[in-house]
């Protein structure tokens, strides 16, 4: 079973306020644990400081899945506080450049002037690039690809007993639409990551009107995303990357307008910070405890 | 299975260009080719499909200046196939639609960010004079 935690909803930039208070302010950061204890983090937005803070004191090793490193998916990294544990192996996984590994090209946020500290004094931490052929981390099996995103990006396909979780946060696969039809599945971006998904955490940061002026951007809107989803046979579907502008009252409108829009095929919600989604629960059913750890 | 980011955004920009282009994969195998090619080639990619190397290597008749033919390891796409380097040739082909072209090919090699062969473009230039 996967236990799959939001810490980090928020999409370009974090957004505290009132008007937010309900899905989140922070920027991207999931925890997945598997059954053994196995802990995943799914990239290092502003949401990964809180989840640091609710690691278990008993997880010796934590790996940080990195979908790419704009920084609303890397800025909360220096702020994790595990990875100033000695004791504590952290292993950082995250995209290349044509040029630079992915060591360096953190490098390039966590030092000075940026940030006070190096990434090279840091105590316990080993970086990886991705993507790579599949590679296993306790119970999980974990696939990378590149998507349609600006910017060497990555999504992750996790499986583990028989479950498939996939984190697409940044993601636009409408971009290659045909005349509004989607492609077959090898000309559609994301398509074997996502494949039967149980679980399908996806990009809807735009309205359809927003989008209209920021094609090639790299996200999408929940009609993408529902559409994606159905294309892609996914069970249940969490909006991720909410934009900065849109308060709560926005994003339910969004959400039951796509819904009522698109004959949705699977399970969708808005997915808020605090959100504990259960991948492969004994009842076969994902439950939802929302805001458990609050 | 899914094709590399790289080709699929390859085949969505060559639907937005107006130059001719074709794009394979490692093995040669024809992927896709553009309104702009199928307007010089004389048939539409939905009526030829996904074609293996040794088919459209010969399939238009290529010559050269002087009306010989040309061997399917001597033209651009196949030079950068084998070689995994640009190539770039001018020379005549004969459409599906019998008409003849003279053009002008370069093609150069697809290959994603940890230098992994993904496939190759060629783009077509038809010269008029």
């Amino acid at each position: 079973m996967m236990r799959v935690t939001l810490f980090g909803t928020r999409g370009s930039l974090p957004a505290p306020g009132p008007e937010t208070v309900r899905y989140g302010g922070n920027t991207s950061a999931v925890e997945v644990l598997g059954s053994d204890g196995t802990a995943l983090v799914l990239d290092a937005g502003t949401g990964i400081r809180r989840l640091g803070a609710h690691i278990a004191s008993s997880v010796k090793r934590v790996d940080i899945l990195l979908t790419h490193l704009h920084m609303d998916h890397i800025q909360g990294l220096g702020f994790f506080a595990p990875i100033y544990c000695p004791e504590v192996e952290v292993h950082i996984w995250g995209p290349v450049s044509s040029t630079h590994g992915l060591g360096a090209r953190l490098s390039r946020y966590l030092s000075p002037p940026l940030f006070p500290i190096h990434l090279r004094d840091l105590p316990n931490v080993t970086c990886h690039d991705v993507p790579r052929p599949p590679f296993e981390l306790g119970p999980f099996r974990v696939e990378t690809a590149l998507v349609c995103h600006p910017n060497p990006t990555v999504g992750y396909r996790i499986q583990s007993e028989g479950k498939v979780l996939a984190y697409l946060p940044d993601h636009e696969p409408a971009l290659s639409l045909d005349a509004g039809r989607w492609r077959e599945p090898e000309w559609t971006s994301g398509y074997d990551l996502a494949a039967g998904a149980d679980l399908l955490i996806h990009d809807a940061q735009y309205t359809d009107e927003e989008y209209e002026s920021r094609v090639g951007w790299g996200h999408s809107t929940p009609r993408h995303a529902l559409e994606f989803a159905a294309h892609v046979g996914a069970r249940k579907l969490v909006f991720v990357h909410h934009d900065p502008s849109h308060d709560d009252a926005t994003l339910d409108r969004l959400l039951s307008d796509a819904v009522r829009q698109s004959n949705a095929t699977c399970d969708v919600c808005n997915g808020c910070e605090g959100t504990v989604l259960e991948v492969g629960a004994r009842n076969e059913h994902l439950s939802v405890e929302s805001h458990s750890f609050l | 299975m899914a094709h590399p980011i790289q080709i699929i955004l390859t085949r969505q920009l060559a639907g937005y260009l107006s130059v001719p282009l074709f794009l394979v994969d490692p093995k040669g195998n024809l992927l896709f080719y553009n309104e702009a090619a199928e307007a010089l080639l004389g048939r539409r990619f939905e009526e030829t499909g996904v074609m293996p190397a040794e088919m459209w290597s010969s399939a238009f008749e290529p010559v050269d200046s002087t009306g010989q033919p040309i061997p399917p390891e001597d033209l651009p796409l196949m030079i950068t196939l084998q070689k995994r380097r640009p190539a770039h040739r001018c020379f005549d082909i004969r459409g599906f639609d019998g008409v003849h072209h003279r053009i002008e090919v370069a093609s150069i090699p697809i290959t994603g960010l940890q230098s992994e062969f993904l496939g190759a473009v060629a783009l077509f230039w038809e010269l008029t004079e």
